[in-house]
């Protein structure tokens, strides 16, 4: 094993398409590491006895461990420390924000560049895909039936976990493709769907079975399912746009973020007529807001032939809340950025169309509730930006719909539910909830997690023999 | 699942389907719409549910042939099956005793108030409808609007059936003569902009169902949004049904139209796909 210094500083850089050629397309931009990359990489790690990377992971991915099993070539050792805690390694090494979690903390980051963890995860997750899915063993029957609401990351691992414990699962999910954000919202250029499809591929052979069209609160109500199943776990995510209530918010040209992407990678609009939905992106694009789904926003409208894409945000580089290699990759691919801006109107035309937004400079104030230092608006610094398509991406909450006849269901304000975050339990019996329901736009590990967690205090629950009564706190149920 | 059990022409450009859809069938009510994907390529299209059965498990809906999706559907035969259905959505007709009650229906919009009037008679109204069409052969459904409604007035706007005139002269007609208590227009946009401009200096509450562009309808992307009484609303959750005489029109039709060169461009090209199969024939 090498231990010389220089192997300390640098990371092996990820291989990825050339920025002008992917502007123009929608294949996967970052093309991952081959095996020879992949074990340099993993020798840079110096094993620490006590992992900091560990302690940043919001699941505790068996980091060290994986990556060492790597370095020695035992990739299904890999395999196997990599999803001990977590179940959806070949997404979330895509889309994980690792600069901020595991990698933030790799002691090598601070006198070079961190180990790229990310990068090591996703390729052993994506050998382990190309090797056919391994189905594990399943536990017999137990009988006990479980509605999973939501087919997102949460959905996906709580009812992958209860499978393998003998539980008979039926994913209930409102559209007609399963993955919630991570088909409908996280482009194909960022996360393949094919990735997402071996997933899903796994929970079938499971056994689970996935129920599509089915919108709970309107087909049926969590009342009536409470009835037909013995458990439920909501995993709806937040999956409703906020706009910004500035006056030509309505104006033909202006999109959600959810609509565009939602056309594009769900419905393929980027290839009608081939397939039947349209989207129309004009030749100048404003996209309000600096996350992730701005970044993808953005992107995808380049993809679709604009000719000029901005992004507008009211803070400073500084609090772009995005991914950095999305930032990164936005930028490449000819992305301008305008900070401390904000919109306070979509101006438009006699037809109805968007001719452009009108902005005011923003300059940073005192830190607010989020710890980030305040946008403040400054005075007179009004200007007119020309495009013809705005798209606001400013963030989400949770769809309502679930919650009609849900009585004695908590929830908070914002509208996420009220659940304990260490097993799930919401105030009502027998339903459990994870993921962005429960704490509004985060991350699909964390969404992930909160299914693990869900799916183990399900099983703790029906296991204690006959449940006590229901408390909505871990140390309520029986030993 | 989703199996068409029967398909039937109504007039030259609207067909009747009945679809296999036993849990819809049960929850449906009056107001509410299915979301519809043809085939795995298409666009998810809303259309309302016209009629219930739950005994037998089915719903139906009307649909205009307008574009290629529609025409699509039209090629599917019963004991096809459409790629998915979803629903029932949207908030269903407040129903209550209002007393007489004026329903009205232009064109594609008699499916739509037709499972509306059966509910208000049920629930003890005296129930008047208006239907209308541009012409006699674009009419459907008179023997069935007659079943659910006390009163059934023709109208065709050339005359080449029942009176000539069109829908909302009769409806003028009904509140200077009576005392109507509630007023639903459902049919093209422009047909229920004027059906609230007749009733708004009367003072007659009146509901329209906002047909506008949906993709999910669930709520998810907003490219439903309406705006009424300066509000935004999202029509597919927060309606369909919205108070008539506060609907911001205009915007409406414009965003209606958004996406009116795609869908040409998408009906010329199904066209051209039509034409092709019989000339492939032809070389044969
Ligand atoms: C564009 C975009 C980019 C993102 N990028 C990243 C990233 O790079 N990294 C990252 O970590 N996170 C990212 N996120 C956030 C991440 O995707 C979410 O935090 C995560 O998907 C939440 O998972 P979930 O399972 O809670 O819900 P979701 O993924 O939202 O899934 C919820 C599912 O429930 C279904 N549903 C909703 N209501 C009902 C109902 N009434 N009945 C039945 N089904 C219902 C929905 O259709 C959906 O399929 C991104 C989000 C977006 C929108
Ligand atoms: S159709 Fe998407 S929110 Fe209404």
């Amino acid at each position: 094993m090498a231990t010389g210094k220089e192997q300390a500083n640098a990371r092996h850089a990820m291989p990825a398409q050339d920025p002008q050629v992917r502007a123009c397309n929608f294949d996967e931009v970052a093309l991952g590491y081959d095996h020879e990359m992949a074990v340099e990489e993993a020798l840079r790690c110096i094993q620490c006895r006590r992992p900091l990377c560990v302690t940043g992971c919001p699941v505790q991915v068996r980091i060290p461990e994986f990556i060492k099993a790597l370095r020695e070539g035992d990739m299904w050792q890999a395999v196997e420390f990599l999803k001990d805690n977590n179940s959806l390694p070949a997404i979330c090494g895509r889309v994980c924000p690792q600069e901020s979690q595991c990698e933030a903390l790799c002691i090598l980051g601070r006198r070079g560049e961190p180990v790229a963890i990310g990068r090591l995860e996703r390729y052993v997750a994506d050998w382990e895909r190309e090797q056919g899915v391994r189905v594990p063993e399943v536990a017999p029957s137990n009988g006990i039936r479980v509605a999973v609401i939501g087919s997102g990351p949460a959905g996906l691992t709580a009812a992958g976990d209860l499978a393998k414990k003998g539980y008979q699962v039926d994913i209930l999910e409102a559209l007609h493709e399963p993955g919630g954000v991570l088909v409908y919202g996280i482009p194909e250029f960022r996360l393949p769907k094919a990735v997402v499809a071996a997933e899903v591929d796994y929970l079938r052979k499971l056994g689970v079975s996935i129920l599509f069209n089915r919108v709970v609160g309107k087909l049926y109500s969590l009342t009536e399912l409470r009835e037909q199943y013995q458990a439920v776990f909501l995993g709806t995510g937040a999956g409703l746009p906020i706009m910004m209530s500035i006056p030509g918010e309505n104006l033909n040209g202006v999109y959600s973020a959810n609509e565009l992407l939602t056309r594009v990678n769900l419905m393929k609009a980027f290839d009608f007529p081939n397939w039947d939905t349209p989207v129309r992106v004009g030749e100048r694009v404003a996209v309000v807001g600096a996350g992730n789904v701005a970044m993808d926003s953005a992107r995808s409208a380049l993809r679709l032939g604009a000719k000029e894409v901005h992004i507008v945000y009211r803070r400073s580089r500084e609090e772009v809340p995005a991914r950095a290699e999305e930032v990164e990759h936005a930028e490449e691919e000819g992305v301008v950025f305008d900070f401390l801006t904000n919109p306070i109107a979509v101006l438009g035309n006699e037809q109805g169309g968007v001719t452009g937004i009108r902005c005011i400079r923003m300059t940073l104030g005192e830190p607010d509730d989020s710890g980030r230092r305040r946008p403040v608006p400054a005075e007179g610094s009004e200007f007119e930006m020309g495009v013809d398509t705005v798209v606001m991406a400013l963030g989400t909450r949770p769809n309502p719909l679930v919650f009609i006849e849900a009585d004695g269901l908590e929830r908070a304000r914002g509208g996420t539910v009220v659940a304990d975050l260490e097993t799930g339990r919401t105030t009502l019996e027998r339903v459990w909830a994870g993921g962005d329901i429960v704490t509004g736009a985060a991350t699909v590990i964390s969404a992930m997690g909160a299914g693990r967690v869900a799916a183990s205090d399900i099983d703790a629950f029906f296991q204690a023999g006959s449940p006590g009564p229901w408390k909505a706190t871990k140390e309520d149920v029986p030993a | 699942m989703y199996c068409i059990l029967s398909k039937k022409t109504l007039t030259p450009v609207t067909t009747e389907y009945v679809i296999e859809a036993p849990e819809i069938a049960r929850k449906a009510r009056a107001g509410q719409f299915v979301i519809v994907r043809v085939h795995e390529r298409g666009e998810r299209i809303p259309l309302t549910i016209a009629d219930r059965d739950a005994d037998a498990g089915t719903i139906t809906v009307v649909a205009q042939e307008i574009g290629a999706t529609s025409r699509r559907m039209k090629e599917l035969e019963p004991g096809d099956s459409l790629a998915s259905l979803t629903g029932p959505l949207g908030r269903p007709t407040e129903i209550e005793r209002y007393g007489t009650v004026v329903l009205v229906g232009g064109g594609l919009g008699i499916a739509a108030i037709h499972p509306i009037c059966q509910a208000l008679r049920d629930a003890g109204n005296h129930v008047i409808a208006i239907i209308g069409a541009r012409s006699g052969d674009l009419l459907f459904w008179e023997d069935r609007m007659r079943q659910v409604t006390d009163d059934l007035i023709v109208v065709t706007d050339d005359g080449s059936y029942g009176r000539k005139a069109l829908v909302t002269v009769p409806l003028k007609e009904l509140i200077e003569e009576r005392q109507i208590d509630r007023v639903w227009g459902i049919g093209p946009a422009i047909m229920m902009k004027f059906v609230s401009l007749t009733t708004q200096p009367y003072g007659v509450s009146t509901i329209v169902s906002l047909n506008s562009i949906m993709v999910d309808g669930t709520g998810m992307c907003g490219a439903c949004r309406v705006s009424v009484g300066g509000r935004t609303y999202f029509a597919c959750v927060d309606g369909p049904e919205f108070d008539a005489h506060q609907v911001d029109w205009d915007l409406l039709f414009s965003r209606q139209r958004f996406y009116a060169d795609e869908e040409r461009r998408a009906l010329d090209l199904y066209e051209e796909n039509c034409k092709a199969i019989p000339e492939q024939e032809d070389a044969r």
